[in-house]
C-alpha cells in the first residue's frame, strides 16, 4: 500500500529524526567521547587518554557514592515490591469511594521530588513533626538527626523515594491484579484459605511477572537517584559529601570552575554499565507486555 | 485497629437480617462482609493519612502566621489564624512569579513539540510504508535503554555549543521530541484498524488527509496521556534545568525553591509556602485529567 510519495514520510518524521540524532544518538557518542578528555564547563578540553578512569579507581568519594547506590537499591527493592501490591489489593474491591482513594494514593507521585524532599526537610528536623510525635508517643526520648548523619540522611532519602514511589507501582500492579484469576481465590477460600494464606498463594504467583517488573523499574531508579539526596543534604551530599549518589557527582562536576566534564562522562559511562542491565531486561519485558 | 478485625461475641446479631447466603472465609466475592468492608475502609484511611498527610501538614504550616507556633508537641493540623502572609514573602524573598513563568514556558515548549513531533513521527512510523523505517524504529528503541542521567553531561556540551546554555530553550530543547512518546503514538495508531484506512486511501486521500480525518480523531487518549506526561515532566523536572541555568533570574520553580530552601532555612512557613506554590498547579492539572492519567498509566506509559 504505497500510495504517498516517497519524500511525505521523511517530513513527517523530520522534527523526530532531528531529535533523535542530535539529541539521543550524538549525547550518546559525544559521553564516550568527552570522558578520554578535560572538558570543563566553561568550554575548551583536549583528550587526556584514560586518566579520567584512573581518577575513578582512586575516588574515595565514588566508592561512598556506589556503597550508597547498593544499600539504597537492597532496602527500597522489597519495600517497593510489596507495599504497593497491598495498597493495590485494597483498592481492588469496588468499594463507594475507591476512585477518590486511588487518586489520593497516587498524588505523591506527581509532586516534583523537589516538593516532596523539602516537606520531608521539615518533616524530619530536629523539632520537625516525626520528631516530636515519636518524642510524644515515648518512642524517643531526644531528636533523632534525621538530616545530619550519613546513614540517616540515607535513610530518610529511602523512605522519601518508597513513599513517592508507592502509588506508581501500585498502578502498575492494579492492571496486572486485573488478570488474577478470581476462580482461584474462590477454590483458595472454600478449601478455607484465609486472606493473609490466599495473598502469598494465589496474588503474588498471580503477579509474579509484573514483579519481576517492578523490582527491575525500582533498581534502575534507585542507581539513578539523584533529586531526594541533593535537596535532604542542600546541595552538599551530607557530612563530608559521603551521602551522594553517583548522579550526584557527575551534577556536581558538571558545574563552576572547578567542574570537570571529562571525568563527569566518564562517571557517565560507570552508571551506563551499571544500569544496562536493567534497562535491557525492562525493554525485553515491555515489549512482552505490549 | 483490633476491635475492627476481632468484633465482640455479639456482633454478628447487629448484621442485617437474612444469614449469609453461603458460608464465607475472610473476605468474600461480589458482596462483602461488613466486617471485611469497616476493615478495608480502615486500612484506606490508614494509607490515606501516610501518602496525604504530610502535604496536608505542610499547607498546614504555610497559613500559620508568624504568631503560632509551629513547633508545638501537639501538632495542630488546623491553623489557628491562617494567613497568606507567608505566600507574600516568597514572592518577596525570590521572584517566584517570574520562577512559575519560566516553568511555564518550558512546560509549553515540551507539551508543544511532543505533542505535535511525536504525532507525526507516530503516524509515519505506524501508517506509512517507506525504506528506512525499521532502521529509524530500532534506533528510537535503542535510546530507551540510556537513562536520562547517563548523556545530561553530553547534552549539556551540546545545548552549550547551540549559544542556549543558561536559557529556557535550552532547559527544553532535549525533550522537546521525546523517542518515548514516538513510540507511545506509534502503538496508538497501529491500534486503528487496516480497513478505516484503506478506505480512506481508495478514496484518494493524501498521507497527511488520512493522518487528520482517520488518525488523529482515534488516538485522542494516548495524545492527551503524552501531553499531561510532558507537562508534569518538565514542570517537577530538577536536575536538568540546574546543570543548565546559572543565572538565578532564569531558574524554574523546582531550581529556585531549592535556592530559596539553601539560602533561607530560618523560616519554614515560608518555604512551605513556596512549595505549596508548586504544588498546587500540578495537582489541579493531575486532578481534572485523572482519568487520562490512568488510562495512559495502564496503556503502558511506564518511564523505566
Amino acid at each position: 500500500m504505497k500510495t504517498q510519495r516517497w519524500f511525505t514520510p521523511w517530513l513527517l518524521l523530520g522534527p523526530a529524526l532531528v531529535w533523535l540524532l542530535v539529541f539521543n544518538l550524538w549525547p550518546a557518542i559525544n559521553t564516550v567521547v568527552l570522558a578520554f578528555t578535560n572538558a570543563k564547563p566553561l568550554g575548551g578540553g583536549s583528550f587526556t587518554g584514560v586518566a579520567n578512569f584512573e581518577r575513578m579507581l582512586n575516588d574515595e568519594q565514588l566508592v561512598y557514592a556506589l556503597v550508597n547506590s547498593i544499600v539504597y537499591m537492597l532496602v527500597c527493592l522489597p519495600l517497593l515490591l510489596f507495599l504497593p501490591l497491598l495498597l493495590a489489593v485494597l483498592l481492588e474491591k469496588k468499594l463507594p469511594g475507591i476512585t477518590f482513594f486511588r487518586t489520593a494514593f497516587y498524588t505523591p507521585v506527581i509532586a516534583s521530588a523537589v516538593v516532596v524532599a523539602l516537606i520531608w526537610t521539615w518533616l524530619l528536623e530536629d523539632r520537625g513533626l516525626v520528631n516530636g510525635l515519636a518524642q510524644q508517643l515515648g518512642f524517643l526520648t531526644e531528636p533523632l538527626p534525621f538530616l545530619s548523619g550519613r546513614w540517616l540522611l540515607l535513610f530518610s532519602a529511602i523512605s522519601l523515594t518508597v513513599w513517592k514511589g508507592l502509588g506508581y507501582y501500585m498502578i502498575i500492579y492494579l492492571s496486572a491484579l486485573g488478570n488474577v484469576s478470581r476462580q482461584l481465590h474462590e477454590a483458595a477460600a472454600v478449601d478455607g484459605a484465609g486472606p493473609i494464606r490466599r495473598f502469598w498463594s494465589v496474588t503474588v504467583p498471580g503477579v509474579r511477572t509484573t514483579m519481576l517488573l517492578v523490582s527491575v523499574l525500582v533498581t534502575v531508579s534507585a542507581l539513578r537517584v539523584f533529586t531526594e539526596l541533593f535537596v535532604l543534604t542542600n546541595g552538599t551530599g551530607g557530612p563530608g559529601g559521603r551521602t551522594m549518589s553517583l548522579v550526584m557527582l557527575i551534577q556536581m562536576y558538571s558545574r563552576g570552575f572547578t567542574g570537570h566534564l571529562g571525568y563527569a562522562s566518564a562517571l557517565s559511562l560507570l552508571l551506563f554499565v551499571i544500569t544496562v542491565g536493567p534497562m535491557l531486561l525492562l525493554l525485553r519485558l515491555n515489549r512482552k507486555a505490549a | 485497629m483490633t476491635q475492627l478485625t476481632t468484633p465482640p461475641a455479639g456482633a454478628p446479631a447487629k448484621t442485617p437480617a437474612p444469614a449469609p447466603k453461603r458460608r464465607r472465609r475472610g473476605s468474600g466475592f461480589g458482596t462483602m462482609g461488613r466486617r471485611e468492608k469497616l476493615l478495608r475502609y480502615a486500612l484506606l484511611l490508614l494509607a490515606l493519612v501516610v501518602t496525604v498527610g504530610p502535604f496536608v501538614w505542610q499547607l498546614s504550616t504555610s497559613l500559620k502566621g508568624a504568631g503560632e507556633n509551629i513547633y508545638t508537641s501537639t501538632p495542630q493540623f488546623i491553623p489557628s489564624d491562617p494567613t497568606f502572609d507567608n505566600y507574600l514573602r516568597v514572592a518577596e524573598t525570590i521572584p517566584v512569579l517570574s520562577y512559575a513563568k519560566n516553568s511555564l514556558i518550558v512546560a509549553a515548549m515540551t507539551v508543544t513539540g511532543n505533542a505535535v513531533g511525536a504525532t507525526l513521527a507516530g503516524f509515519a512510523l505506524a501508517k506509512l510504508h517507506f525504506r528506512g523505517r525499521t532502521l529509524f524504529l530500532a534506533l528510537v528503541l535503542g535510546t530507551l535503554v540510556l537513562p536520562g542521567e547517563v548523556t545530561i553531561i553530553s547534552q549539556y556540551v551540546t545545548v552549550r555549543s547551540l549559544g542556549l546554555a543558561d536559557t529556557l530553550i535550552g532547559v527544553a530543547l532535549p525533550t522537546t521530541v521525546a523517542m518515548l512518546n514516538v513510540l507511545l503514538m506509534r502503538a496508538a495508531f497501529m491500534a486503528i484498524p487496516d480497513e478505516m484506512d484503506e478506505a480512506a486511501v481508495i478514496d484518494g486521500a493524501s498521507a497527511w488527509q488520512r493522518l487528520i480525518h482517520v488518525g488523529l480523531p482515534n488516538v485522542r487518549g494516548m495524545l492527551s496521556v503524552i501531553t499531561i506526561f510532558a507537562f508534569i515532566g518538565a514542570w517537577d523536572d530538577f536536575l536538568w534545568p540546574l546543570i543548565v541555568l546559572t543565572d538565578p533570574q532564569n531558574y524554574t520553580l523546582t531550581v529556585g525553591l531549592q535556592y530559596l530552601s539553601g539560602a533561607f532555612t530560618a523560616n519554614p512557613r515560608v518555604i512551605a509556602a513556596g512549595t505549596m506554590i508548586a504544588f498546587i498547579p500540578i495537582v489541579i492539572v493531575f486532578a481534572t485529567l485523572q482519568r487520562f492519567f490512568f488510562r495512559g498509566v495502564e496503556e503502558g506509559a511506564i518511564k523505566g
